[in-house]
This record gives C-alpha cells, structure tokens and sequence, in this order.
C-alpha cells in the first residue's frame, strides 16, 4: 500500500485517507485527522483504556454517563479510577476518597468489581492479541503491542490498524482507548497518555530528542517522587537538562539509574514488547475503614488477603518463595518485612503463617491503615510445597485446602471459612483490592 | 596497656576470634575485639552477644591493661605484617587510641573503652564432659550440612546435641534436618553427658566450633546448661547462647520398615550424581533412579538445556522402583559417607529413604524424595 509521503494522513473515524491540508476530513467532517510524516513507519504502539473502570461501570449503567463517577473501595479507602467528568472537579487516582469527596461532593462513587474489569479486560486483551501476537500486558486495561512486520497482514500500516483498533473497540465492547505510536516502548507509552481520552499521538524519530528536551524528568519511566527530589537537588528538571550530560558523568551520580537516564533522555529505548513478561510479585492489600493496631483485627485481614493471594497463584500455576508483609502506618509510613521460605509455597496456610510470625514483631501498639501480604521469586508450582520429614501435619494442611477451594470453586468464595476469619466482620472481608 | 608479642601468636589468636564479629554491626562496641594484657599473656575477646570466644596468647606485658579496638580492622593490619615480625601494642595515656607498632610500620586505631565491652553471663552450667577433638568434629561434620537456613523454622537452625539409650548403651547424638533431609552421628556417650537436656546449638556456632578443632588429638571440655554451652579448646573458650525451642521428635521421621534394599558404590554413585546433574542448571532439579535388578539408571531431565543417565552396577533384588531426589542433597549425602558402599533402604517413590555407610553404624540420612 504506497502511503508513504510525508505530510500524508488520515480521518480517526472513517479511516479515510487525506492527501491535502485540510482541517476536516474530506469523507466524514471529522476534525479528528492524524497526520506525522513518520506515520506509516511506526510500528511500537501503547493502549490505554480511558478511565477503564468507571468506563465499564458507565457503559453498563448509561444513567451515570453525565455525572462525576468514581470506582473506589470503602469510606476510607483511596481512589481506583475517577472518570474524566470527576478529573474535571480535580478528583485523582490513588487520592484518599474524603479528599476526592470534598473536591466533588455530587459524584457517584461504586465500589469496584474487579471480576467485570477483568472480563472486559480480557476481552480488549483479546482484541489485541487479534492483530499481532507481540501484545505485553502492563495492567488489566493497558499493554504495549509491536505491530513490525504485520502490514501485509493487515493490508494496513500499523498507524491505520491501531486506529482501526481504536474504534472497534468503542463500538463493540463500549469504551475507549487512547493510543500512543512511536518506534519504542518509552515513547509509545508516553505519547498514549498525551492527549487522553480517545487519544492518539504519534512521536517520530526525527522529533523525540527535541520533544523530550521540553519534558519534566518525571515522565521518564523510573523516576519517581524520590528520585525526582534527588535530580531537583542537582539542579536537573527536564529532561533536556539530562541530554546535555555524558554517560559517564550519569553513572557516576546515579548509578545503573544513570545509565537509564542517559539512554533514555536520548530516547533510545531498547526493550522488547515481550508477550511472557512475566509477574515479578502476587500480592494483595486493603485500607481499613478505621486505624487498625490490635493482633485480633488485623489477623482475619491477613488470613483473607493470604487466601486472595493463594487464589491467584494456584490459578495462575504458580508459586513464591518469599513472602512480603506490609503495612502502612497511621502517618503514612510504610513498612515492609520478607522472609524467604526453603521452598517455594503457594498454600494459604503457609503464607498466611509466615506472615503472622512477621505481624506478630509489628504489633507493637502502632495503628495501621493499611495490610497487605504477597509472595515474590515466583516460579512455576512444580517444585512447591513439597513433603516434609519434620512437619507431619503439613500434608494435611494441604490436602485440607484443597478441598477448601474446591467447595468455594463449587459453592462460592464465602461457602467455607476458617475460624480465622469466619464472623469478622467486614475487614475480614475486604473490596477487592485494586489490580494494578 | 602495653604488651610485645609476635605477629603470628597475635594472627593466629585474632583469625580466632575475629570471625565472631559480623561486618555490619547497629550496636558500635560489637566490632571491637577485648585486649587484654596481663601477667606474660595477652587475652583476646570478641562477642556478638549470642556467641564469644576468648583466647589468651603469650605475651610479654609491659604495662598490664585493657582496650577494645575495631576487630576487623586489627585483624587486617597484622595479616598484612611480614612474617616473624613483632608487634607492639600500646595505648595512649588517655586510653582514646591504641598504637600498633611493627618494624617501620605504625598504626593508630581509635579505641572503645572496655568497660562498655558486653559480657554474656554464662551462669552455671549443670553438666560437663570431655571429647576427643575428632568425636566433636565427627559430630558436627555428618550433620552440619542438613542444618535448615529457614528462619521460620528457628529451632531447626541448628544441631540437636542430646544423649539416647539404645541397647543398654548410652549415646550421645547429633541431629540435624531442614524438612527435606535428615542427618544423625552418634557415639558412646563420654562420663558426665548423663542426663544432659537435649540441646539445640546455633549453626554459627556450630560452624566456629567446627573450624576451631583443628587438631584431631585435643580434648575438648564441653560444658552445657538448658541455655548455655561452653566448649574449652585448648587456650581458647567458646561460649554460646543455645536455641531456646524444642526439636521435633526425628525419631519418627527414620524409617523402618523400608524393605527395598540397595547397597551401590559409594564413590562411583557420587561421581555418577554429580555427573549427570551438571545438566540441571538450576537448584533444586530432581535426579531420577530407576532402579531394577542389579542396575541403577541415573537420569536427569532439564527442558531448558536437555538431559543427562548414567547406568551403574549395584546390588538389588527387589521389585524395581523409580524415585527422585534433589540432586544436591544427594551429593551432599553422599559427600558424607566415608565407607566403600552406600545402602539406600527404600519402601516406594514417596517416603522417605534410609542411606548409610555399610562400614559405618555411627551415622545415618534420611531424603525425602522429589516429584518427577
């Protein structure tokens, strides 16, 4: 297909190619017209879906399609997803929701329901996985595809198919996407979040030096609010600033961090799109309605979040051998503890018990707001939870579990409960806990 | 303080002591080693609260006194003198630095006062007896590698030292298991060990302990309460904490009623063992016997980078059998056993295995096999 001149684009709705400058589509009127002189030799795409959440919750209930929605779990708990209505009024993820409250007392806010997030997730999943087999999946709603080498395919340039893409999505699962296009990872993930929602940016070769010069440090991928506060005290605030200093001079201040900053500044970004990027950690965490310091509460929490945790592993195929507790602090200060097991486990019981034997030196008195519990160097479960010599009773632990899941598998998550958590009330049982 | 003595007393008395002393250390007087100088010797103590040990060397004092300097730092200067050199140590008359003089060489280091110097009260102890060096190595040596790192299992982090009567005949035991493997040494229990509670020593201990015993021939007097042991090496005193829990009943974890029967070559199973898991990149690849009528067949299977067997002649006439074990514990079982032959006792792919020495009844190994 010979679109290749420069200068050349064309409409994001009807698809229909635009050869002069014309401000809307000379087929359909649309003003959304795409047009970059390296449009069709792109082949690094990021997805995002807008809003995801809310997105969901708004196409399954069109009453709240003009009202402030946000997805968020308990009077306490923080933000999921605020919609682009509530963004106006200055609501924002992961904010504590009595701040998002204040700042948009009419929204609706809807607990999560992270089993439809997944469904319709996957189903995007799926759609993607339609037009190239290089799809990485970075989150439930979000992925990096690397559609090389699929124009014959197609029959299209990557650029058409992305947007082709695009709107099939909004009208056969009801939500929409933004896009980004660039020949790298960083780049692509950069220009998706661009002009979000229903985005689509495109950043080129000939402009990513010049464009990143103009960007604030944050946005390069691993700089964080502390590390950020670090280059601040160096006097460095954009990346422009990064693209005038060595490799060697980078290294030396920042380590194997400065090397990414260099590379990256230049945007030179040579990760693969790697369809089995596999999960590092499994873990699972709540926000209590109330601080919580007392053994007797937090106890039923960490054995649900350890049986959620084990759910995912044994559904996965796979298990960890060194188990994560942590929790955050009245104050906001979060504490992190690990301890690695001989063998890799993916039994409730076993992480749940590690897990206490790590909470009970944390009980001290101090009130927490927040537990969570998760498993890390994962491998697959061939080798885990072995037969043990000492331990006699650890066979029938296990065997016990199992048929634990199996009646929930059959009856339901609550059809069988250990003393644990059975009657605990409601932190026993927390919301789902956000996936990302 | 000011003491003269010779470099290789000092080295050899410090490369003891020193080893105590962890690198990383919250509590600052923990890096430090105790010097003491009195009468014509010169006492060295270090401590990391669970585990000391002091040795005295000879010296010639000039001026008696104590101090307490950075362990590791000492330790490092004087390895690095040349050797038969002397050395002099010397505090300042403020007590805030120590010299160390040697030849041309001159080094000053700051010192902590030795008052501060922690002291593990070691109590009484309700039991003592005396072991060739070679017994208590024997001990430690058959059993130190099944010692679990798990922390969450802390009382199997250690060597379970306890008496046992079999046959009229008293015995005192060394035990050690993580779960997946078990090893235990006995021997004639020596006068005095009657009656001793059974008691878990901590593997750093353990492992001084092993390291200090260097010379087969010395008694060692082993003292011990319920919270204590001390052990007497010579001019050198090891005193450490034990691990305060309760080890599991192992006796019901040793099979026997394995009727299956395998007596092998002892070093040619471990070459064969060592040989076919170089193909098992990772820990924790499981070697598959498949064992029938006087044959073994060694196979390990790695998907990642392919597969190794290797047949071996061995002495058995049960029904065959196919069982699997981690190929490192059984190297490091059979890099125990010392005799000619190994008997592996075996009931079916998913119990236990009893392995011994044929020529040895004073130890034994219990694996647990592997999935394959």
């Amino acid at each position: 297909m010979p679109v290749n001149a420069s200068g050349q684009g064309f409409c994001r709705d009807c698809l229909a190619l635009q050869r002069a400058e014309t401000r809307r589509c000379t087929a359909c009127g649309s003003p959304r017209l795409l047009r970059h002189p390296e449009l069709y030799s792109l082949a690094i795409a990021h997805i995002d879906c807008d809003a995801f959440y809310a997105a969901v919750e708004k196409r399954d209930n069109p009453t709240l399609k003009d009202k402030p929605v946000i997805i968020g779990g308990g009077k306490r708990g923080v933000v999921s997803t605020a919609c682009y209505i509530a963004r106006i009024n200055g609501v924002r993820s992961a904010m504590p929701m009595f701040k998002a409250l204040e700042a948009c007392p009419e929204a609706v806010v809807i607990k999560p329901d992270m089993e439809k997030y997944v469904r319709v997730g996957r189903e995007v999943r799926a759609m993607m996985q339609a037009l190239t087999p290089l799809v990485e999946p970075v989150s439930i709603d979000e992925a990096f595809l690397d559609l090389s080498g699929t124009e014959r395919l197609h029959g299209q340039p990557p650029a058409l198919v992305l947007a082709r893409f695009a709107r099939s999505v909004e009208k056969e699962i009801g939500i929409s996407v933004s896009a980004g296009l660039s020949y790298c990872k960083f780049l692509a993930k950069i220009a998706s979040d661009f002009r979000k929602p229903r985005g689509f940016s495109v950043i080129g070769r000939e402009e990513a030096v010049g464009f990143l010069a103009e960007q604030p440090v944050t946005m390069i991928w691993g700089v964080g609010k502390a590390f950020a506060a670090t280059l601040e005290r160096d006097g460095l605030r954009t990346i422009g600033q990064l693209q005038k200093i060595d490799q060697s001079d980078l290294m030396r201040r920042y380590g194997t961090m400065g090397n990414r900053l260099f590379y990256l500044s230049r945007g030179q970004d040579e990760r693969r799109v790697s369809p089995d990027h596999e999960a590092k950690s499994v873990s699972a965490e709540t926000t209590f309605d109330t601080d919580l310091a007392a053994t007797g509460d937090l106890v039923p929490v960490l054995r649900a979040l350890s049986e959620k945790v084990s759910l995912r592993l044994k559904k996965a195929g796979i298990a960890g051998r060194t188990v994560v507790l942590k929790l955050k602090t009245q104050d906001f200060k979060t504490r992190t503890r690990n301890r690695q097991l001989a063998d890799p486990t993916r039994l409730a019981d076993r992480i749940f018990q590690t897990g206490l034997q790590m909470l009970s030196k944390e009980t001290d008195g101090t009130r927490y707001r927040l537990l969570g519990i998760g498993v890390s160097d994962l491998s697959d479960d061939g080798k885990a939870d072995p037969p043990d010599l000492v331990d006699q009773q650890a066979r029938k632990r296990a065997l016990a579990e199992g048929a634990i899941d199996s009646l929930r598998d059959k009856f339901g998550r609550k059809a069988v409960e250990t003393g644990y958590t059975f009657g605990k009330g409601r932190n026993a049982h927390p919301p789902e806990p956000l996936d990302d | 303080m000011r003491v003269v003595l010779e470099r290789s007393n000092l080295l050899k008395s410090l490369n003891h002591v020193h080893r105590v002393v962890e690198r990383r250390n919250t509590i600052p007087i923990l890096s430090n080693v105790l010097m003491k100088a009195d009468g014509n010797s010169l006492a060295l103590k270090a401590t990391d609260l669970d585990l000391e040990i002091t040795e005295a060397t000879p010296a010639q004092v000039d001026q008696a006194g104590a101090t307490t300097v950075p362990a590791h730092l000492l330790y490092d200067i004087v390895r690095k003198l040349p050797d038969g050199a002397e050395v002099m140590l010397k505090t300042d008359d403020d007590g805030n630095a120590m010299s160390v003089v040697s030849g041309r060489s001159s080094f000053r280091l700051q010192c902590l006062p030795q008052s501060d110097f922690p002291e593990l009260s070691a109590g009484s102890f309700s039991h003592k007896f005396t072991l060739e060096a070679a017994k208590l190595k024997m001990l430690i040596d058959k059993t130190q590698f099944a010692i679990s790192t798990e922390e969450t299992r802390y009382y199997l982090n250690g060597i379970f030292l306890h008496t046992f009567e079999s046959e009229g005949n008293l015995k005192l035991r060394s035990v050690a298991t993580d779960g997946h493997r078990l090893a235990r040494a006995e021997f004639e229990a020596p006068a005095g060990a009657e009656g001793m509670p059974g008691i878990i020593i901590p593997r750093k201990t353990v492992s001084e302990v092993q390291k200090l015993v260097d010379d087969p021939e010395i008694a060692v007097t082993t003292e011990l309460s319920d919270t204590k042991i001390r052990f007497t090496i010579g001019s050198i005193v090891l005193t450490s904490k034990l691990i305060d829990g309760t080890f599991p009943d192992y006796q019901r974890v040793i099979p026997t009623g394995n009727d299956k029967k395998l007596v092998i070559d002892r070093q040619s199973f471990a070459s064969a063992v060592d040989r076919v898991s170089t193909i098992s990149s990772e820990r924790g690849r499981a070697v598959k016997l498949s064992i029938a009528d006087g044959q073994v067949t060694l196979a390990v299977n790695n998907p990642d980078s392919g597969s190794a067997t290797e047949e071996l002649a061995a002495d058995y006439a049960s029904d065959p059998i196919e069982i699997g074990f981690n190929a490192k514990y059984l190297l490091d079982v059979a890099a125990q056993l010392s005799g000619g032959e190994a008997r592996f006792m075996l009931a079916d792919a998913g119990s236990p295995t009893l392995i011994q020495d044929t020529s040895d009844d004073h130890t034994l190994y219990v694996l647990m096999p592997m999935r394959v």
